[in-house]
């Protein structure tokens, strides 16, 4: 009977035990799960603060997931180091694993800004424990800086919008969102959350800290009462490292979700693989990708062969109402159908779609996103009929045969 | 397993597909007090021009990208059927970005919905095929899975 070990308990490892066991109905699997609980799912945090979820309803699979699958889950213990066949924990437990799955994510990268050790209540915005500890200290007078204008810290603005009393988002790139808009679309998404009352300081940094007072490299002064730090996050890579493993910004991994180490593979946010849309490796660190390749990894470790050959990145994001959705790299030339509220923005290089960032019209975009991921010629679609809105009217009678006349 | 399935060569483009599953799914008895003079939010639409048109529905995938993709563990296959929680969605629409057939969209609330054959509605079976005039929809079995 085959041992697995899955180090991590998020999105990936779910993947990662569903894909082992779509094959090994038997082997012994075995969770360490550093948080002490019930698999969530992550970027729900947001949604819990703004009361659109609950503790209950954030569970990414239900009660009995862990029993139906017959695994064993170590809560509350951290993996500090690996070798081929086996696992320490913190206490210095010893695992013994005939395959081993990586899926520790990312950890927040907290810069080295002066004086942050003067800051009372900062905090940051990964897990539910972050969440939970962030609401403990929400009231409705309170003024909240967040350091970083990217996904995380512009949800956590939207989440804690309504039980705070202001909110100010600062950032050292001169646009929000700046990993997934080019400059007009983050115009368009900085307006919107301006009129709903976030106030931004971008294309500025603190410069220091003295308590509850941000010294910004402008000049300006910000006076806050809660600090939101989210910057940026790191691959938690380090065991792999430590095992002479390869990593760059996350441990490299192969279509197979192999490491460079025998029988340890890697999926999710601690990994780098390979992005289709650019043709090269990088941390993809979103959910979508981190299942995948959690489940390709669980199909191989059980002795499948499974691969993940066509990772792009890929966006879907709400702000008080306004649907962003982003995919690919936007390389190429561009070309645009826009209206009062909605623009959305095509990338197309050598005859194929690349890339593209819909704001505010997003009805069927996954036809735009197959488009990416399949490679699809332009040449054989109508692709300027579907600009406006994404049709399967582009495709030929025969191939719309196999889509809605066939199992698929 | 039973899927809706679309001969487009039938299809007049009339859109009671569309009106027969907002009505299915309003879980009111009465079709006029269920639709009328209301914006209607089917799980099922009629897309064309004015040579050729033909209804989407959710395709019930072998391998589901909706699945892997949401962010709220809210869909799963049961017996075949794709199905969505919607006390779990939180309506990020990543479903509608990576569903290849564009076979998903919103409730009028914003949490999403979808086509679960009618199983669960009081209809039983897909009400699209039911009213469909010109037999352009069918459930029936084609193919076998792997």
């Amino acid at each position: 009977m085959k041992k697995y070990i899955i180090i991590g308990n998020g999105t990936a490892a779910v993947g990662c035990i569903e894909g082992i066991r779509s094959l090994d109905k038997t082997g012994e699997i075995t969770v360490i799960s550093e948080e002490n609980h019930h698999v969530y799912s992550r970027p729900l945090i947001s949604y819990y603060l703004e009361n659109k979820t609950d503790l209950e309803h954030m569970k990414y699979r239900g009660d009995s997931f862990y029993k139906d699958n017959s695994c064993k889950v170590i809560y509350g213990k951290k993996a500090v180091r690996i070798s081929k066949t086996s696992v320490t924990l913190d206490d210095e437990t010893v695992l013994k694993g005939d395959r081993i799955c990586i899926a520790t994510g990312s950890r927040p990268f907290v810069p080295p800004i002066a004086g942050l050790d003067t800051v009372e209540k900062k905090f940051g915005f990964m897990t539910l424990d972050d969440a939970l500890a962030l609401e403990k200290v929400l009231s409705k007078n309170v003024r909240v800086l967040i350091v970083g204008a990217g996904l995380i810290g512009l949800k956590c603005a939207e989440g804690i919008h309504d039980r705070v009393g202001s909110i100010t988002v600062c950032d050292l790139a001169d646009r929000v969102l700046s990993s997934i808009l080019d400059n007009d679309c983050a115009g368009i998404v900085q307006k919107h959350l301006e009129a709903n009352g976030i106030k931004f300081l971008l294309g500025d940094t603190v410069e220091r800290f003295e308590g509850d007072f941000a010294f910004m490299k402008s000049g300006k002064q910000v006076d806050f009462d809660i600090c939101v730090l989210a910057v940026g996050v790191r691959a938690n890579s380090e065991l792999i490292k430590a095992a002479g493993g390869e990593v760059n910004r996350g441990i490299i991994v192969n279509s197979k979700m192999e490491t460079s180490l025998p029988h340890i593979y890697a999926a999710g946010d601690c990994s780098e693989g390979f992005d289709a849309s650019v043709g090269a490796n990088r941390v993809l660190a979103i959910l979508p990708n981190a299942y995948i390749g959690g489940s390709t990894a669980g199909v191989n470790m059980a002795g499948g062969d499974a691969a993940f050959d066509n990772a792009i990145p890929m966006n879907s994001i709400g702000f008080f109402g306004l649907h962003i959705m982003s995919a690919g790299d936007y390389s190429g030339v561009c070309s645009e159908e826009k209206t009062e509220n909605t623009l959305k923005r095509f990338f197309t290089k050598d005859g194929y779609l690349r890339g593209f960032i819909l704001i505010g019209a997003t009805e069927r975009a996954g036809i735009y996103t197959a488009l990416i991921r399949d490679k699809t010629p332009l040449k054989t679609i109508d692709f300027d009929l579907t600009k406006k809105v994404a049709s399967n009217l582009i495709f030929s009678k025969k191939i719309r045969g196999k889509k809605f006349g066939g199992v698929v | 397993m039973k899927r809706v399935y679309v001969n487009e060569e039938w299809c007049l483009g009339c859109h009671l597909c569309e009106y027969n599953c907002a009505f299915a799914n309003s879980g009111l008895r009465d079709m006029a007090f269920a639709l009328k003079d209301k914006k209607i939010f089917p799980r099922i639409h009629i897309e064309g021009d004015d040579k050729i048109s033909f209804a989407v529905s959710c395709r019930h995938c072998t391998d589901p990208i909706c699945i892997k993709s949401c962010i709220a563990g809210a869909i799963s296959k049961v017996d075949g059927v794709v199905k969505i929680d919607r006390d779990k969605c939180v309506g990020c629409l990543t479903c509608v970005l990576v569903c290849p057939y564009g076979a998903l969209a919103p409730a009028e609330d914003g949490i999403m919905q979808k086509c679960e054959l009618c199983l669960n509605n009081s209809c039983g079976a897909p009400a699209c095929v039911a009213g469909c005039p010109n037999k352009a929809i069918v459930y029936e079995e084609r193919g076998e899975e792997k």
